[in-house]
């Protein structure tokens, strides 16, 4: 078992890491004695993160049974590691441990929130693994090893926040968690509010374990903003809303969480997501004929899951991201990390459900990043949701911003917008 | 002015919050000695029957409360003679081996935070397993009350008046019912008690649902408030034991003066400075409470009128 092991490890590695390493010479062919392809899917089923990771873990099933009933990646069945990593970052390291060493995943797909995918990101980056993180981020991440699919902070506060200022005013007031993710996104909020000439005129940051927002209420009503920011996360937060509405605060708000990770349009009791405006990739309301329509992604997500709640934006991103793997493995004609990731990187495109019919996403090169197809998403008194814009919006952060060139240099940072722009520091 | 509007209504907010979230761990900590580490848990069962109630049944919100109540008693007695007081377990055992396999959880706190512990955690899983990872929520009643700029939800005013009921209530209980004096009877010396003819096993049944309806209460008033997930019960929790901290042993007058004083210290701090800032403030509170006061403002009061009769 440890020489396979050894050797399956020398494999995995790109050749640059491991010129001249004694393990090199060993490494010749043991991926092809596979006769199936190993994915491992990390998503939350129980815990924390339940909610939310429930639907990624469910559409990644549903891509790869599609792909196992149409003949699998270049004639071999997927056989996917699927164990529950409870919402438990502790976990997550042990898990993506054994799935590297003891069941050699050729792909991980692990992860909800930033602080899981940097609790994992060292032991990825020390094994070399080919990793994909799909959730909507806080963006910066320029890792070899990652592909960070999901939109960033400037991906989606970019979509909803210019459309807010031309909608209602310049006046912005900020509310985000308090952590990593709520921190980063409200620098966004700063640099994109520098951009559009508009003012942040208040910003408050809140604990994750706080349900209860009577002075948040209050402080809003003093500051009187044309409109909030929210980046607030998880259950507690959510309270927040039903809160607002109840407050009487009717002030619009736009937001990179709510709705389409946590579907609270369909939760809680109308009107509480009145006039909320989210900025996404995907909602399973959004108006594409590969999304709505007979036999579309929504269809055959019920058929499979008739019980299942919701069909959220992370979910989409599973499901495409497992398509982009297969054609990457095609284009490569080998499951050897390596040589998928160089696939991966001769701009593979894919028509998602979140692009419109005569339109293909891109998964970019240089940053392991995707040029979304981003969506305005507002609910009305009623709870139903509208798209009022879309448009794509390439992650220009990396790419230009910080200059990450993954095709060129190999790189395992986080970069932060506090280091660009005076505006966030 | 507005700005001690804002601090009044942020005040109310703070002490029913607080008191409510308290009131059912206090009763069965001051009576029992037992700390109910699935206090939050009691809430959730609460909340979780009076949204099915409400929104699978049909019933109108305050006959869904009052099933959100009864359901949550019912619960904590069986609790009580399954786990608490191993009656359940004891009288099988008995029929099948003779003899008893569990030891009451009564007054024994290590203990009783590890069964509760782990009953909590086979809650949250259970009701996850059972009814998924959330319900639909209830909508907030009563609209707002709106003055100048400003607006308060109606019916987070009404939780004070409720907090404050259940706060006469339970005095009334303890003090003016003979179900009061036999508990009170049972806390100060249960030997005695029992010797002059109290069955303290019954009161501490009594006491367990009692303190348990007071959970589910809690769980029914906020159920339209705040986000239905299994987890709920957890951000009722620090609150609740850092008001039986500060408040000390004495169950009513400490909770009242705990959600007073630490309403006050919320409603200032969060209102001042920031939301974060106001919860800083609360735990930094029961850390100084405990190094300086370990028992409790009650206590405190209880140890100076010792001492005061000791000099007399």
């Amino acid at each position: 078992m440890s020489d396979r092991l050894v050797s399956r490890r020398g494999f995995l590695g790109s050749s640059a890491v491991l010129a001249g390493t004694a393990l090199a010479g060993c490494s010749g062919g043991s991926a092809s004695g596979d006769d199936t392809i190993k994915l491992g899917v990390l998503e939350d089923r129980s815990g924390n993160f339940a909610l939310v990771g429930d639907p990624k873990h469910k559409a990644s099933l549903l891509a790869i049974e599609e792909i196992n009933n149409n003949g699998g990646i270049d004639g071999k069945q997927i056989e996917v590691f699927d164990p529950d990593p409870q919402s438990d970052n502790q976990r997550y390291q042990e898990l993506t441990r054994r799935m590297i060493n003891q069941n050699n995943v050729d792909a991980l797909w692990a992860g909800y929130s930033s602080a899981t995918r940097e609790a994992i990101r060292p032991i990825i980056d020390r094994e070399d693994q080919l990793y994909f993180y799909t959730t909507q981020y806080e963006g910066g991440v320029c890792d070899k090893n990652v592909f960070a699919v999901g939109p960033t902070a400037r991906q989606q506060l970019g979509s909803v926040l210019p459309y807010l200022v031309e909608e209602y005013g310049s006046d912005i007031y900020t509310i985000a968690a308090d952590y990593n993710f709520g921190q980063l996104s409200a620098d966004w909020v700063k640099v994109l509010a520098n951009e559009n000439n508009a003012n942040v005129i208040g910003e408050e940051f809140i604990p994750l374990s706080n349900s209860q927002f009577g002075s948040t209420i209050n402080r809003i009503q003093e500051a009187d903003p044309d409109f909030v920011m929210s980046m607030l996360v998880g259950a507690n937060h959510t309270s927040f809303y039903e809160q607002k509405a109840s407050a009487g605060l009717e002030v619009p708000i736009g937001t990179s969480t709510a709705m389409a990770q946590g579907y609270e349009h369909r939760r809680l009791d109308p009107p509480a997501m009145a006039n909320i405006y989210a900025g996404v990739n995907y909602m399973e309301e959004i108006p594409t004929q590969r999304n709505t329509e007979e036999g579309g992604f929504v269809d055959r997500y019920y058929e499979k899951f008739p019980d299942a709640p919701y069909l959220n934006e992370e979910a989409e991103n599973n499901y495409f991201s497992i398509y982009m793997y297969k054609q990457a493995v095609e284009q490569a004609g080998t499951t050897e990390q390596g040589e998928v990731k160089a696939a991966l990187e001769s701009g593979i495109t894919y028509g998602a459900p979140e692009a419109p019919e005569d339109e293909e996403i891109r998964l970019v090169p240089e940053t392991h990043h995707v040029d979304h197809h981003m969506w305005v998403m507002r609910a009305d008194e009623e709870h139903n949701i509208e798209a009022v814009d879309d448009r794509v919006i390439p992650e220009t952060f990396l790419k230009d911003t910080v200059g990450c060139d993954l095709t060129q240099e190999d790189e395992e940072t986080q970069y932060t917008p506090q280091d660009y722009y005076e505006e966030a520091g | 002015m507005v700005n001690g509007l804002n601090l009044l209504f942020q005040f109310l907010d703070s002490f029913a919050f607080i008191v409510l979230a308290a009131a059912g761990l206090a009763i069965i900590f001051g009576i029992m000695g037992v700390i109910n580490l699935a206090h939050g848990e009691f809430i959730m069962v609460g909340a979780y029957a009076t949204t099915l109630a409400n929104i699978r049944l049909g019933l109108p919100l305050p006959a869904a409360m009052l099933a959100g109540v009864v359901v949550s008693a019912v619960f904590g007695l069986v609790v009580e003679r399954v786990i608490i007081s191993g009656w359940l377990p004891n009288l099988i055992s008995q029929l099948a081996v003779g003899r008893d396999v569990i030891e009451p959880l009564y007054d024994r706190l290590a203990d009783s935070m590890v069964a509760t512990w782990g009953l909590s955690l086979i809650m949250v899983q259970g009701v996850r397993i059972t009814l998924g990872n959330s319900l639909d929520q209830i909508g907030t009643p009563l609209g707002n009350i709106a003055y100048g700029g400003f607006s308060y939800s109606t019916y987070r005013v009404l939780l004070a008046g409720v907090a404050l009921a259940v706060l006469a209530v339970t005095y009334y209980v303890f003090t003016r019912t003979e179900y009061g004096m036999r508990a009170r009877a049972t806390i100060q010396d249960e030997d005695t008690a029992r010797a002059m003819g109290v069955d303290t096993e019954r009161t501490y049944m009594t006491t367990f649902a009692f303190g348990s309806a007071l959970a589910g209460l809690t769980g029914a008033l906020y159920a339209p408030t705040i986000t239905m997930v299994p987890g709920l019960g957890s951000s009722f929790l620090v609150e609740a034991f850092v008001a039986v901290v500060v408040g000390g042993p004495s169950v009513v007058l400490g909770t009242t003066l705990a959600g007073g004083l630490l309403g006050m210290i919320n409603a200032v701090f969060s209102n001042l400075i920031g939301t974060f800032f106001g919860r800083i403030m609360l735990l930094l509170t029961a850390i100084v409470m405990i190094r300086f006061l370990p028992e409790g403002i009650t206590g405190y009061v209880e140890r100076l009128r010792e001492r005061r009769q000791e000099g007399a």
